[in-house]
């Protein structure tokens, strides 16, 4: 038989694969390629200018610095959060492990007037850091805490069952070695969460990337300050300017595509270094 | 490294684990801690271990009273049922472990590290596998180089918790032969919990019996098989015939039948439980006399003794179904000529009898 080899005892690889490309395309390659479609149309030169404008580039680099700075900072304390929820058990733990969800849940919008209005110069947060000279909403800073708002459960939920899987034997197994507490830390469990942390950081980024809503409250929205890449590409539409928001918007995918793709060849590589195969 | 246990008690919740427990162990010896599940023995273990903390009573480890101690700072080796291997670094790596976290100026250098591990690893005879991941081995071999990781620190007494537990029967004889030969050769104080009174008869140098949080009886393999000194070691260790009733002279009445126990000091009327091992048990022929009254079950004729399996007649325990087993040498049994199904009575040269509360 000719297909002898490729025969399996669980049918359905066929038929499964051709209805995640069509699933694929009809739902994500199509829509997305036709910002490329849209762009092209307008000629290499007209393309860089609206893609390498000053104001642009400013917007590439708070949007992306941002997001990889919240999804940093959510990895620490997100990991600090999940363990807490996995190991103790505390009055209102279950409160607690629900209130994780919550950024997922509230409309963007939500959050972002909320936010705005305990970061603002007289808010219950901001007038602490009001005599400081700090401003948070309408900064910078305010966009990043809105991005760590909403990257949070990514974070938490995608190591918490990694957390559980993690048998106390370990520990115990490198304590009785003779290793402190933080060696422990850094040479047992560190390397087992690994992977799924870089698979929450990814998670959390792609999400703070595309994030509009919550942001566009806080940010006060100056230009060349505080403005994010999505804010350019609504405002380039509002101009009527579809072509110049389709090339803003095809940079966007591309540098996305591209940090993704090598976050997840990390998460990969660290998975296979954990063992966890075979 | 001698370890002294005084007066630890330790309760989960309303569960007490372990109930004021003593313990001397010598230096150098294999000792076994041996029970049913549930009878406090790992928690015993982990508690000398320095993984769980008494409520009462402290450990004392070479004369030094340990039982504020840290688990890193007790110089014991541990190892673990499930092995608990460190699934991202290699063999070699894992038991380099414990050299590498040693504080800077301990730290052997790296050509020592190099060394040592692969020292151990022959010892182990596994060093053959020494660049692969710990999912890459047998259970048997992941269980040696688990040892091998607890060596390398050099501890003075090595701690195992139900090290066979989970590998298949072949596998476990084996190993239990080759650390019977690795302590021979190393000569460190270890203890290894069990529950299977086979591994702890065959390996141990002394078995300490434990049942519901207390020790039952401390002694040599020999010791504690023939010479059970209370009613549960007599129960839990070997095939033993039970026998329950109320003393009537200079026998044991049960139901109809009457027991003779060769004994003069027991009072009249108490209630006593007998046991009897199977090849202290014999069978004779006919209905009526002394013995208990069982019929002929079945009967085993592999190997060198023959195993006859029996059911009572009486109501030896109350309407439950009682199987007596008895070993007859094939002279005996062609002597009898027993056939299934038939009645005869039991009893035995013998008797050990324990009060019943």
């Amino acid at each position: 038989m000719a297909h002898a080899s490729t025969r399996r005892v669980l049918p359905g690889f066929g038929l499964s694969l051709g209805y995640t490309l069509i699933y694929l395309s009809l739902i994500v390659l199509i829509p997305l390629s036709s910002v490329f479609f849209l762009s092209a149309g307008m000629g290499w030169d007209r393309f860089i200018d609206a893609a390498t404008a000053p104001r642009v580039v400013a917007s590439y680099q708070l949007s992306f610095g941002a997001s990889l700075l919240a999804a940093a900072i959510n990895v620490v304390f997100g990991l600090i959060l999940a363990w807490v929820l996995v190991r103790y058990t505390f009055p209102g733990k279950k409160i607690v492990d629900a209130l994780v969800d919550l950024p997922f849940a509230l409309p963007t919008a939500v959050a972002g007037i909320s936010l705005t209005a305990i970061y603002a110069k007289n808010g219950w947060v901001g007038q602490f850091f009001e005599p400081f000279g700090i401003q948070i909403a309408f900064t910078p800073i305010g966009i990043l805490i809105a991005l760590v708002f909403i990257g949070l459960p990514f974070i938490v939920r995608t190591v918490q069952p990694i957390i559980e899987d993690l048998d106390v034997e370990f520990e115990e197994a490198a304590a009785s070695l003779g290793a402190t507490r933080l060696q422990t830390f850094r040479r047992v469990v560190f390397p087992t969460l690994l992977p799924a942390l870089l698979t929450g950081f990814a998670l959390a980024f792609a999400r703070a990337v595309g994030e509009y809503g919550s942001v566009i409250f806080i940010a006060g929205n100056i230009p060349f300050v505080s403005e994010i890449t999505p804010l350019m590409i609504i405002t380039k539409l509002e101009q009527y300017d579809y072509e110049g928001a389709a090339a803003v918007a095809a940079v966007m995918l591309l540098v996305s595509f591209a940090l993704l793709l090598i976050i997840n060849g990390l998460q990969a590589w660290t998975t296979r270094r954990a063992g966890r195969e075979g | 490294m001698s370890i002294e246990v005084k007066n630890i008690s330790k309760s989960f919740g309303s569960f007490k684990a372990l109930d004021n427990v003593n313990l001397n162990l010598p230096s150098g010896e294999l000792i076994a801690l041996l029970g049913p599940s549930g009878c406090g023995k790992t928690t015993l273990l982990r508690i000398i271990a320095g993984l769980e903390f008494a409520d009462e009573g402290s450990i004392i480890l070479s004369g030094e009273d340990a039982s504020e101690k840290h688990v890193r700072d007790r110089h014991v080796g541990f190892v673990f049922q499930h092995y608990a291997l460190f699934r991202h670094l290699s063999v070699f790596e894992n038991v380099a472990f414990g050299l590498r976290v040693k504080p800077k100026p301990q730290r052997p250098p790296e050509k020592e590290i190099r060394e040592r591990v692969h020292r151990l690893l022959n010892l182990v005879q596994l060093d053959w596998v020494a660049d692969r991941r710990p999912s890459q081995l047998s259970g048997g071999q992941r269980q040696r180089i688990a040892l091998a990781r607890a060596l390398a620190v050099e501890p003075q007494v090595l701690l195992l918790d139900e090290p066979f537990g989970a590998l298949d029967a072949k596998v476990r004889k084996e190993l239990r032969r080759w650390l019977r030969r690795l302590h021979d050769e190393l000569h460190i104080s270890s203890v290894f919990v069990t529950h299977d009174q086979e591994e702890a008869l065959e390996v141990a140098d002394s078995i300490v019996l434990m049942n519901k949080g207390r020790i039952e009886q401390i002694g040599s393999p020999h010791q504690i098989y023939n010479e059970p000194a209370t009613s549960f070691a007599y129960s839990f260790i070997g095939n033993v015939n039970e026998f329950r009733g109320r003393v009537e002279g200079g026998y044991v009445r049960i139901g109809n039948d009457l027991l003779p126990h060769g004994r003069s000091d027991l009072s009249e009327g108490s209630s006593v439980i007998a046991y009897a091992r199977p090849h202290d048990t014999e069978i004779v022929k006919g209905e009526t006399g002394e013995g208990v009254s069982a019929k002929v079950n079945r009967i085993l004729a592999s190997g060198a003794v023959t195993r006859v399996e029996l059911i009572a007649n009486g109501d030896a325990r109350e309407g439950k179904k009682d199987y007596f087993e008895v070993e007859v040498t094939p002279d005996d049994l062609a002597a009898l000529s027993l056939s299934t199904g038939e009645s005869v009575r039991i009893r035995s040269r013998r008797l050990s009898l324990f009060g019943d509360n």
